[in-house]
């Protein structure tokens, strides 16, 4: 840390509270190992979990997976963050999402839903979800809005279902949504090993733009509309949150807390558990968290490159990921040593297009 | 017309940071003291006037307008509607 920086406290914490899931999306991020049931923080871990990152400072909490609605002690984990006074989303595949358990979760202080779309219609979601899901969304949403909570719908875009990007915008306008975030898929965890079939090609990234550019002009004020750039075929890296370890945290299903939610990703960086040590002191005093936060860590380009404030330098999983250095320039980045790395990829013959779908590893 | 929270925006005061803040979905915003004072009272039955009187009973000097402005402010950042 530079001697003019104090580090502050968090404000969002992401808890992962299993990894087990109904869907097997080919582009999901979460780690190729995943964290069995078995290992699975307890009900008083996640409580105390809660407790510490609230007293910490965080005020926003993702209760995430997997899916969430799998822990059968979803409902006692609202109400205790809810009555911490954080602000409490849901981050759910709509299924299994029941009026009744809808009904309870916002009576103990649910704030928002998150519901993840894999396609426009039930034939394309069905496929990319591994999954009968579609509908179960589609009544997932409309109970949402029956309870009048804030609907944000996420789409993970790829290769396969670019094509039906008008018609998933179009879903989430039938759904109610308040916010559409449209991220083009980012290679971690499980998703990395599917790459050469999920990177979008340049022709798709090209009709997607003016269609993204209309909705978000013609559905300022109902709709919020995020776009999440395809960052290979751009030019500079994608922002790293807002700084390594400078508001948010991830908290694993079996307690391991992660400065970025695919820090596993980087198989270098010491990471440590809420089993051994507090919440506090792995914020503040840890290792992984220090790594990379402020700029001391930064070697040119840069080190020197008016943009580091702007994009911290980049992915760090991703710097991992390509050249087996965590601290290294993003390779997306143009000004780094290593863009050949991203250009090769971009350049390669596409392949059949087919993946691999989400299993147990 | 009545100002109030849109829907799922929350206003509370944090411990940690003493001070009021908004929640919203994926954001947080930290109101300056007037703007807290106004939120407090943005329930969606009081209209500009009452908000501005019942200000004036703990502050001095409190101006329709001023509250007016602090609003319109809040309606630009999506954290408050008209009712
Ligand atoms: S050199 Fe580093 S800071 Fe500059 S744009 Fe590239 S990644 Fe960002
Ligand atoms: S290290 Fe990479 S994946 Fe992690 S938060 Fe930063 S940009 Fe995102």
């Amino acid at each position: 840390m530079g001697v003019t920086e104090e580090v502050r406290p968090p404000l969002g914490m992401l808890a992962e509270l299993t990894h087990r899931c109904p869907l097997h999306c080919p582009y999901c991020s979460n780690p190729v190992e995943l964290v069995t049931r078995e290992r699975e923080l307890g009900t008083e871990e996640w409580c105390s979990v809660l407790d510490q990152a609230r007293d910490l400072g965080v005020l926003q909490v993702h209760l995430s997976g997997g899916e969430p609605l799998a822990r059968p002690d979803l409902p006692e984990l609202v109400t205790r963050a809810s009555g911490l006074g954080c602000y409490v989303s849901l981050v759910t595949s709509g299924l299994g999402l029941t009026e009744a358990r809808l009904a309870d979760l916002v009576d103990r202080g649910l704030a928002h839903v998150q519901l993840s779309v894999q396609g426009a219609d039930a034939a394309r979601a069905n496929l990319l979800a591994g999954a009968k899901a579609h509908d179960h969304k589609l009544t997932a949403a409309a109970l949402v809005k029956r309870f009048e909570l804030p609907l944000s719908v996420n789409v993970v875009l790829h290769r396969a279902n670019h094509d039906q990007l008008e018609g998933m915008i179009a879903l989430a306008e039938r759904m109610g949504a308040d916010r559409l975030e449209l991220a083009n898929t980012q290679f971690y965890g499980w998703a990395l090993r599917n790459r050469d079939a999920l990177l979008p090609t340049r022709e798709q990234l090209a009709a997607a733009e003016p269609v993204v550019r209309a909705a978000m002009e013609r559905l300022k004020g109902t709709m919020q509309v995020v776009y999440v750039l395809s960052d290979y075929y751009e030019q500079y890296p994608k922002p790293c949150m807002s700084g390594w370890g400078a508001q948010q945290l991830t908290v694993a299903p079996d307690g391991t807390v992660l400065p970025c939610p695919a820090a596993t990703a980087i198989t270098t960086l010491p990471l440590e558990n809420v089993r051994d040590r507090p919440l506090a002191e792995i914020w503040y005093d840890s290792e992984s968290f220090n790594a990379y936060r402020g700029e001391d860590w930064m070697r040119e380009p840069c080190r020197t490159c008016e943009r580091r404030t702007v994009d911290f330098g980049g992915c760090r999983c991703q710097a991992f990921q390509l050249t087996g250095d965590a601290a290294a320039t993003d390779p997306v980045c143009r000004r780094s040593p290593d863009r050949g790395l991203v250009d090769v990829l971009l350049e390669a013959p596409r392949g059949s297009g087919e993946f691999v779908m989400r299993g147990v590893r | 017309m009545t100002p109030r929270l849109r829907r799922g925006v929350r206003l509370t005061y944090d411990r940690t940071r003493r001070t009021h803040v908004l929640l919203f979905p994926e954001g947080v915003l930290v109101p300056n003291a007037t703007a807290a004072a106004v939120l407090e009272l943005c329930d969606g039955e009081r209209t500009v006037p009452d908000i501005a009187a019942s200000l004036g009973e703990r502050y001095a000097g409190v101006r329709e307008s001023d509250v007016g402005d602090v609003l319109a402010r809040l309606v630009d950042r999506q954290v408050v509607e008209w009712a």
